[in-house]
C-alpha cells in the first residue's frame, strides 16, 4: 500500500528522517512509535505531502509519490489527521465535514449555484459526523466543542475525504481515558474501509490496535514487526520502551 | 433580500429627488461613491472573503482605468470595446501579479502586493507617450451605444454595474468556490490537506477581484474623464483597504458602506467649514484623512465586524 525507501530529511544540520524504509501493508493498522523528539511527525508531514523529501522514495499504491502535492493526494487517497487540532473553527461540525466532502465530488470552480441545493454533500457529512460520534453535534460550531470532540472532528475530516490509507497523528492526544476508549473504538469500526497509518503515544491504545509497529528512533526505523516482536526485541526494550512495556 | 430592494429603489429614484431639490451635483458624487463601492468591493472578495491581505488593490484599478482611457485617447470611443479590455487587462495584471505573489503569506504577502504595485505606478508615471504624471485628459466619455455625457445617465449605468456585482457576491458567498475560499481564510494548511488544491483557488479569487477592480477603474476614468497616476499610487490601495475595513470585513455591503462614508466625510469635511476648528487649524480642510482616522478608529476599536456587522447585529437583537 505505503512503501518508503531510504526516506530521508534533514532541517539544517538536524537529520530528522534517515534513511527511512517501511511499509504499510494494506488492510492493517500500522502503529509507529518512539519516544518525543523521534521524527514521527515529520514522517507523517512528508507521506503527507505537508513537507519535501530530501533523498529517497515513496511508493502509494505502487505509484511514485514523487512531489505530487498534498491536495492531489489527498485526492489519490492518502490523507491525514493532525496532532494539533487543525479544523475550521468558525464553521459548524456539518459544515467542517461537508468541506471535505465537497473537495472531493466534483469542480470547486462553481461560483453562482448555492451549495445548500446540493442535500448529498450533506447527507454524506451528516453520515461521516454520525460515525465518530457527533451526531448531536452536527449544527455546533466547531470551535466551541470540548477538547475529544474536536479531536473526533479532526479525524472526521481526514475520514471524510475517504482514504485508502489513513496517516492519524497522535488521535488520543490530550485525551482521557473515556475519550480514548472512543477514540480507539472509532479506529476498530474503520479498519476494516481503510488502512491507518497511527502515530500515537499511548501503548495500550498501539498493542490493542495495530496489526505491526515500527519503532522510530532519533529519526531512524530500529525495528518493525508485530506487537509481539516489538515487545520481545531488546533494542526497542533499551531505545524506547523501557520499564514501560506493557506486560 | 428585501432590504437590498428597498435600497435599490432608493438608489433609482435618488437622481429625481436630487434634481426636485436642486442639488444635481450630487448625481456626480453619488456616482462616484459608487465606482468606489465597486473597486472596496471586489477587495472585499480577497481581503474580506478570501483572506488575503493585499496592499496592492489600486493597481487593478489603474490598470481597467489605464486601459479604458489609453482606447479611448487611441480612437475607440465603445465602452462595449473599452470596458471589457480594462477587465481583462485588469484580470491579466491580477493573474500575473497573483501568480508571483501568492507564493508567498502573512507580511510577505502584503509588501509584495504592495510592491508590485508601486512597480505598475512608477510604470505609468514614465509613460510619456499617455501623459506621464500629469496624466491623461479625455474628451469625453465611452459611447455605450447611446451618450454617457448626461450625469443621470453615467448614474444609472454605474448602479447596474454596482447592484450586478452585489448580486453575484451574494451568489458566490454561497456557492462551491465560495466556501472553499472562505475555509481558507480560516484554515488554509488544513483546506489542503482536505483535497483543496490553496493556490489555484486563492488565484481565481485573486484574479476575479482584479477584474472587476478594473471594471471600476474604467468607470473612475469614464466618471472624472480624466485618470492620472494618482490612481495606482499606494495610498489609494490603502484608501480602499480603509473602506473595506470601515464598511466590513468579509460582509456583503462592507464595500458600499465603507465607500459611502468615507467619501461623505471628506466631503463634509473639505465642504463645511468648522469656525472653532479653523482659527484652531487653519488648513485643516485639506485634511480630511484626519476625520476618516478618528472614524476608522472608533470602528475598529467599537465595532470590529466594520458599520455592516453593527447593522446585522441591530437587525438581529
Amino acid at each position: 500500500m505505503l512503501e518508503l525507501k531510504a526516506v530521508s530529511k534533514r532541517f539544517g544540520g538536524v537529520v530528522a528522517t534517515d534513511r527511512v524504509s517501511m511499509q504499510v501493508r494494506q488492510g492493517e493498522v500500522h502503529a509507529l512509535i518512539g519516544p518525543n523528539g523521534a521524527g514521527k511527525t515529520t514522517l507523517v508531514n512528508l507521506i503527507s505531502g505537508g513537507l519535501a523529501i530530501d533523498s529517497g522514495e515513496m511508493l502509494f499504491e505502487r505509484k511514485p509519490l514523487g512531489n505530487l502535492k498534498q491536495s492531489r493526494r489527498v485526492l489519490a487517497g492518502l490523507a491525514r489527521s493532525y496532532q494539533i487540532t487543525s479544523i475550521f473553527r468558525g464553521m459548524t461540525v456539518l459544515d467542517n465535514l461537508a468541506l471535505a466532502v465537497q473537495a472531493r465530488s466534483g469542480t470547486s470552480f462553481s461560483f453562482f449555484n448555492s451549495i445548500t441545493s446540493e442535500r448529498r454533500l450533506f447527507d454524506e457529512a451528516a453520515s461521516i459526523g454520525e460515525e465518530v460520534g457527533l451526531k448531536a453535534k452536527l449544527g455546533s460550531i466547531s470551535s466551541t466543542l470540548a477538547h475529544g470532540e474536536q479531536r473526533a472532528l479532526e479525524v472526521g475530516l481526514a475520514l471524510a475525504t475517504k482514504p485508502r490509507l489513513v496517516l492519524l497523528d497522535e488521535p488520543m492526544a490530550g485525551m482521557g481515558p473515556e475519550e480514548s476508549a472512543r477514540m480507539v473504538a472509532l479506529i476498530e469500526t474503520i479498519r476494516a474501509k481503510v488502512t491507518v497509518l497511527l502515530v500515537e503515544h499511548d501503548m495500550d491504545a498501539v498493542f490493542r490496535l495495530a496489526d505491526r509497529i515500527s519503532v522510530l528512533v532519533n529519526g531512524r526505523v530500529i525495528a518493525s514487526g508485530t506487537p509481539a516482536e516489538i515487545r520481545a526485541d531488546p533494542a526497542v526494550k533499551t531505545a524506547y520502551l523501557g520499564e514501560e512495556a506493557p506486560a | 433580500m428585501k432590504r437590498a430592494l428597498a435600497v435599490l429603489l432608493l438608489a433609482v429614484a435618488l437622481p429625481w429627488a436630487l434634481e426636485y431639490f436642486d442639488r444635481t451635483f450630487y448625481v456626480s458624487f453619488a456616482s462616484r461613491v459608487m465606482i468606489y463601492a465597486i473597486a472596496a468591493t471586489s477587495l472585499n472578495l480577497v481581503l474580506g472573503y478570501g483572506g488575503m491581505i493585499s496592499f496592492g488593490h489600486a493597481a487593478f484599478v489603474g490598470t481597467g482605468a489605464y486601459a479604458a482611457s489609453i482606447l479611448f485617447v487611441e480612437g475607440v470611443t465603445s465602452a462595449w470595446i473599452a470596458w471589457p479590455v480594462a477587465v481583462l487587462a485588469a484580470a491579466a495584471a491580477a493573474w500575473l501579479i497573483g501568480a508571483a505573489s501568492l507564493r508567498t503569506r502573512g507580511v510577505y504577502f502584503i509588501m509584495i502586493t504592495l510592491a508590485f504595485a508601486q512597480m505598475a505606478f512608477y510604470l505609468v508615471n514614465s509613460m510619456k507617450a499617455y501623459g506621464g504624471d500629469e496624466g491623461l485628459t479625455l474628451t469625453g466619455r465611452p459611447d455605450l451605444g447611446f451618450s454617457l455625457g448626461n450625469e443621470i445617465a453615467f448614474y444609472y449605468v454605474v448602479l447596474g454595474f454596482l447592484s450586478l456585482i452585489l448580486f453575484l457576491l451574494h451568489r458566490l458567498a454561497r456557492s462551491r468556490f465560495g466556501r472553499v475560499i472562505q475555509a481558507m481564510r480560516e484554515n488554509a494548511p488544513r483546506a489542503e490537506a482536505i483535497g483543496f488544491p490553496v493556490f489555484r483557488y486563492q488565484l481565481a479569487c485573486f484574479v476575479i477581484a482584479g477584474a472587476v477592480g478594473g471594471l471600476a477603474g474604467a468607470l473612475l476614468a469614464a466618471h472624472g474623464k480624466y485618470v492620472n497616476p494618482g490612481v495606482l499610487h499606494w495610498t489609494q490601495s490603502g484608501t480602499l483597504m480603509v473602506m473595506v475595513i470601515l464598511g466590513g470585513v468579509g460582509r456583503l455591503w462592507g464595500g458600499v458602506l465603507g465607500a459611502a462614508v468615507l467619501l461623505t466625510l471628506e466631503h463634509l469635511v473639505a465642504d463645511y467649514r468648522i469656525g472653532w476648528l479653523a482659527s484652531l487649524a487653519p488648513n485643516y480642510q485639506q485634511h480630511a484623512s484626519l476625520a476618516v482616522g478618528v472614524v476608522l478608529l472608533v470602528v475598529v476599536l467599537f465595532a470590529p465586524h466594520g458599520i455592516a456587522g453593527l447593522m446585522a447585529r441591530k437587525r438581529h437583537a
